[in-house]
Parts: C-alpha cells; sequence; structure tokens
C-alpha cells in the first residue's frame, strides 16, 4: 500500500467504512465523519501528546547513537526515567532495519545527549541489548537552582529531542506535525495518528449531533526499532488510564444502546485493558501497564467499532482488527482501499471498522491475568535494572 | 473555577503582574507551571512561588519552563513540557507580553520589524500557545483562559501604537475564541495601572504612588478565577471590578 509522505489537512484524508454486518463498504471523505456516527453513539480518543522521543546521543566511547524512547518507567518521583532503544549512527533516512548496529553500552555507562543532558544507563534487557533503561539528568545542573533540576531536564529533553521519524516521509516532522488536536499530557513516542482525521471542527459536529466525545490516555510505542529481537515483541507493555469521566460515559453509552467507537488501537487496547483488570466484570476506571494483544483469540469487550490507519496485513495492526471481524472481511477491505487509493502509514487515511455480530461479550470480563502476566514477563526480563549506577 | 489541585500555566511568569498571579495560584494549591525567558530571573521567582505554595499548605506547586512564547518552535515545547509536570492543564494566563522598542516610537517610526516582533509576543505567540493547550480543554468542557489586556486596548496614546493594536487584536483573539469554543472560557482583563517594570519602561516619569501594586491585582484576577463562569464568555473585564481574595496563611 502506498504510503503518504507528508502531513495532509483533514480536507485530503478519507476514510473507509467497514460494516461487517451489512456487508456495506464506502469511501467517505474524512469530514464526513461525524455523518458516519449518530446519536448517543461513543468516540474515544487517546489524548496523549506525543514526546520528542528521538534523541542524539555518544557513548563513552564518542560513538554515535540514536535513542528512541520507548516510554516513561513508573513510579517517577523527583526522577526522570525511561526506557529507550539504541539505534546507530545516522538518521531516519535510512530504513531502521538497515541502520548500522550501535555500539554497545552496559549499565553504568553515561550517554550525552544534546542540551546538557546526560542519560545513566540503570538496566540492559536480557532478550536485547539495545533496549535500555535510562535516567535522564543534566550533565552540569545549575548550582544556583538544584530544586528546579526536574524542570530543567524536562525543558532540555523538550529541546534536544526531535519526533520519531519515518523513512517514507521526507521533510523532518516538526513537534507539532505529531501532536492531535486534544494533545495533553505527554505519554506517547509515536502520535496516536488515528486522532488525525478530527479538528475541533469535528468535535463540534460531533457533539451537536448528540454524539459524547471523551479521552482516555495511552502511551503510544514505537512502531520499529530495527532490531529483530525488540521488533519481534512489539508493543511493548504500555502505560494506559482509562478516568473516571470515561468508564461512566461508555457504562452511560451501552446503557442506552449507543455504540462505543475508539479512535486509534491504542484506544482499543487501553478500554479493553480496563475491561479486564475488572475484579467483578464491571467496567470503570483503571489505569496501569498493558500488554494486551487483540486478535482473533482475544475479542473485544467494550469498544463496537474502531477508527484507525490502514496497515497492511501481517502487522500487530491488522492482527487486532481480527478482535473486530475476520480476515476475510478485512481482506477484501484492504483490497478495495488500494483499488480507491487511500494511502497507508502514519500520515495516511483510515478505515472505520465495526465489529461483526459475533462481538462484545456481555457475560463477566475476561480474567485480569490476560492483561498482567505478560506485563511481568516483560519487567522480570531486565537484568539488573534495579541496581543504580552513580 | 476551583483553583486547588488544577493545573495552571502562567507566562511572563518572572516578574511583574505574571509572577504575582504565579505565586497567588500557587498559594491556593495550584500546580502551577512559570514561564518565561530569562532563566536567572525565573529562577528566583521559582524559588518565591514555592516558598508561598509551601506557606500555605494547599499543596500547591511551581515550576519554571524557561522559554521564550514568541517563538515557534518553543510552543509545543511548553505544552509537553508543562504536561509532563503538572499533568491536564486547565487554566493558562497570558501575561507575558512586549512593548517594543523603548522609548516608545511612534507608530508611523516603527520599524516593521519591530512591529512584528510585538505582534509575536503579544498577538501571535499566544495565539500559538492557545492552539496547544486550548483542545485538551475542548475535549473536556472545562477551562479557562486569561489574556492580559490593557487600557492601550481600547483608547489610543501617542508611542503606544504598537502595543495597543498588539493588545486590541488579543481581545478580539479572546472574544472570537469565546464565541467558537464555548464553554471553554476566554477572557481579556484589563489590569489597570500597576508598578512595574514595563510601567516604568513606558512612563520612567510617573508618580509610582498613583500605582497599584502587582500583589494587589493578582488578589483580584484570583476572584476572577473564582468566578469566572458568571463572566459572559469572550467578555473584556477589568480586574479592579473584582474584590481581593484575602490572602491564604
Amino acid at each position: 500500500m502506498k504510503p503518504a509522505t507528508e502531513p495532509r489537512s483533514v480536507r485530503q484524508m478519507r476514510i473507509l467504512v467497514v460494516d461487517p454486518a451489512s456487508g456495506a463498504r464506502q469511501t467517505w471523505p474524512a469530514s464526513a465523519l461525524p455523518e458516519l456516527l449518530r446519536s448517543g453513539d461513543l468516540v474515544v480518543v487517546n489524548d496523549a501528546a506525543t514526546l520528542p522521543a528521538s534523541l542524539f546521543a555518544t557513548t563513552e566511547s564518542g560513538a554515535a547513537i540514536e535513542l528512541r524512547l520507548v516510554g516513561a518507567i513508573e513510579p517517577q518521583g523527583d526522577r526522570v526515567r525511561f526506557r529507550a532503544a539504541l539505534l546507530g549512527s545516522g538518521d531516519y533516512r535510512t530504513r531502521t532495519e538497515d541502520r548500522a548496529a550501535p555500539e554497545r553500552v552496559s549499565v553504568g555507562d553515561t550517554l550525552s545527549l544534546a542540551e546538557g543532558l546526560v542519560a545513566r544507563v540503570l538496566g540492559v534487557s536480557s532478550f536485547s541489548e539495545r533496549l535500555l533503561d535510562l535516567e535522564l539528568a543534566l550533565a552540569r545542573a545549575p548550582a544556583h537552582a538544584p530544586a528546579h533540576a526536574h524542570d530543567d531536564i524536562w525543558a532540555a529533553l523538550y529541546r534536544a529531542g526531535r519526533p520519531v521519524q519515518y523513512a517514507h516521509v521526507p521533510r523532518p516532522l516538526a513537534l507539532w506535525d505529531v501532536q492531535n488536536v486534544w494533545a495533553a499530557r505527554p505519554w506517547a513516542v509515536e502520535m496516536p495518528s488515528a486522532g488525525r482525521l478530527l479538528r475541533i471542527d469535528t468535535l463540534v459536529a460531533l457533539r451537536r449531533r448528540g454524539v459524547e466525545i471523551v479521552s482516555i490516555t495511552h502511551a503510544a510505542g514505537l512502531s520499529a526499532t530495527g532490531d529483530p529481537a525488540i521488533d519481534a515483541r512489539l508493543p511493548l507493555p504500555e502505560r494506559f488510564e482509562v478516568g473516571e469521566a470515561a468508564a461512566r460515559a461508555v457504562l452511560r453509552t451501552r446503557a442506552r444502546g449507543g455504540r462505543v467507537i475508539a479512535v486509534g488501537t491504542s484506544v482499543v487496547r487501553a478500554l479493553e485493558s480496563a475491561a479486564r483488570v475488572s475484579e467483578d466484570g464491571v467496567f470503570r476506571a483503571a489505569s496501569g501497564t498493558t500488554a494486551l494483544l487483540l486478535g482473533p483469540d482475544e475479542r473485544r469487550l467494550m469498544v463496537d467499532g474502531v477508527i484507525t490507519g490502514v496497515h497492511e496485513s501481517e502487522t500487530t495492526h491488522f492482527t487486532l482488527l481480527r478482535a473486530f471481524t475476520d480476515r476475510a472481511t478485512l481482506d477484501s477491505a484492504l483490497a478495495a482501499a488500494e483499488r480507491d487509493g487511500l494511502l497507508g502509514h502514519e500520515l495516511g487515511d483510515a478505515w472505520l471498522v465495526w465489529g461483526d455480530s459475533r462481538g462484545v461479550a456481555t457475560a463477566a470480563v475476561a480474567p485480569r491475568e490476560r492483561v498482567d502476566v505478560p506485563v511481568q514477563c516483560a519487567s522480570s526480563a531486565f537484568a539488573s535494572s534495579a541496581t543504580f549506577a552513580a | 473555577m476551583d483553583i486547588r489541585n488544577t493545573g495552571v500555566l502562567v507566562t511572563g511568569a518572572s516578574r511583574g503582574l505574571g509572577l504575582e498571579l504565579a505565586r497567588a495560584l500557587a498559594r491556593h494549591g495550584a500546580r502551577v507551571v512559570m514561564v518565561a525567558r530569562g532563566t536567572r530571573e525565573l529562577d528566583a521567582a521559582v524559588r518565591v512561588a514555592r516558598d508561598d505554595a509551601a506557606t500555605s499548605g494547599l499543596g500547591g506547586e511551581a515550576h519554571a519552563l524557561a522559554f521564550d512564547v514568541g517563538e515557534k518552535e518553543a510552543v509545543h515545547r511548553i505544552a509537553g513540557a508543562a504536561g509532563a509536570l503538572v499533568g491536564d492543564i486547565d487554566i493558562v494566563v497570558h501575561a507575558a507580553s512586549t512593548l517594543g522598542p523603548l522609548p516608545m516610537p511612534l507608530l508611523h517610526d516603527t520599524d516593521c520589524e519591530d512591529f512584528e516582533r510585538v505582534l509575536g509576543v503579544n498577538l501571535i505567540g499566544p495565539f500559538r500557545l492557545t492552539k496547544a493547550l486550548a483542545g485538551p480543554m475542548v475535549l473536556r468542557q472545562r477551562g479557562l483562559v486569561l489574556f492580559v489586556s490593557s487600557d492601550a486596548a481600547v483608547s489610543a496614546y501617542a508611542g503606544w501604537g504598537s502595543y495597543g493594536i498588539s493588545k486590541a487584536a488579543q481581545d478580539h483573539l479572546a472574544r472570537s475564541l469565546a464565541a467558537e469554543l464555548d464553554p471553554v472560557r476566554f477572557l481579556s482583563v484589563d489590569p489597570g495601572e500597576m508598578d512595574t517594570k514595563m510601567h516604568a519602561d513606558a512612563m520612567p516619569d510617573a508618580d509610582r504612588t498613583t500605582l497599584a501594586r502587582p500583589a494587589d491585582v493578582a488578589a483580584r484576577f484570583i476572584t476572577l478565577v473564582r468566578t469566572a463562569e458568571s463572566v459572559p464568555n469572550g467578555a473584556r473585564v477589568e480586574a479592579s471590578a473584582f474584590a481581593k481574595e484575602e490572602a491564604v496563611r
């Protein structure tokens, strides 16, 4: 599928509606989105802002590397700690899988970044030497203001970092190119890009139509690192938070017979994770870290439809959609998207995939182990991450 | 709006009204991000605000981000870092502004580049920052954006052209956003004449005893914030119309 190679306005974007129940399939301008929904429906968006997650650095021996933040390590306290993937020298113009391997780093090493930032290596993953736990600090904390080091680290991170770039997008993406209009706390390391379809006027039109809109926060992760050992495990466990307002809106919507529409797969994963951590089967506010992967064997419980970028089959993204409908329906929709000239990848067009009738469970939700267990595995896979080497 | 436990961003927070607003909000329990250009001055300002927050014991916080709101590159850096430091931001106060070159030239004598710089800091900067920060407010259907205005936005005075034009446009920015994004609230506030560095820069010969203290004006802003829902959205108000909130001890 042909990728979109630059950010486009909503006016240029299109959305393919796939409704397995009726068999309907039609491409609309993205601006028609409000007309595709009805009064009583609920649209759930991911309000995570996108971090400048790509940081150039040098190792102690002076080798050039790139760090790509994977996500914050909780709890932070006064520290600024991130898990990060290591890439070799070069930049986004080379596809990640073709980049040179980075120099090996060890626990206790200090990596030097721009803007006076340093990253101390707290831990190295047991499954990839290129997956690190880092603590950011200023090389020289200003003597006149030690109490503000935490603020200064964040300011330096925002000055030093750039958004993760893509080999198929020639013009570098700026920080404002990768923010949704509702972006709030910076949890995502790549843009929750389905939100590109909506502007403020879309929110206004949806509300006028009687559609509710609410947000969750989900730390959308890296799409690729170039390291097969890491890439095979993507998405890595991600932070999510479904607040009281979102939980109440979901319950209210289901009670009135409305549909829950997720804008982006990150929203699906957050809502479905919240549904699975409930002890008693009642959907309520939840937060934590999730490694939940949906697919043909892990069906959706709470979400009736998803708006998401059009991705090729054989991606985890595509697999998630099989929690909504079967392979044959998706394959033929993908073929229709190609025929209609829809563009793929992060800056591309979208489809709205409605769940088929086998969809949403009405009985008690699945056991919480589905969410928790993979996370515990991932944590224990980190060697010596508890040892902080000063 | 409630102030306690609310995420707030104040620009121009290293001195004058911006500083006093940041202090008063932190004292009332807000988590305040203070934005200003000068690192050293801002450091001193945030220390004072932190002490205020600690003294009142309402859980307020003060954070410092040294950025120039007139720079395009800075805007999403400010918004992102502020979100990391205090979470969702429900109140924004645009207090940063520039008079342009001193002494203030007649409008016709003003270099176009200086005029652009004044509009950049006083109008385009607040527009960009509001774009970055008001979107989540629209989603949550709650939030307050205050623009610090001036008498010069309404009346024309010799030498005040660039500044007055920028503030008149900023007033209309608030009205326009209010017309589109209600129930998120946008208000312009004329603080009146205050004893600040900006006032001294503009009118070095003024009798300072006739000028209001920024801390007293900030106390009126606290009342305005508390009662913002009862003010017509988009309105231009005068700070003197609001009572001084009692200081938190």
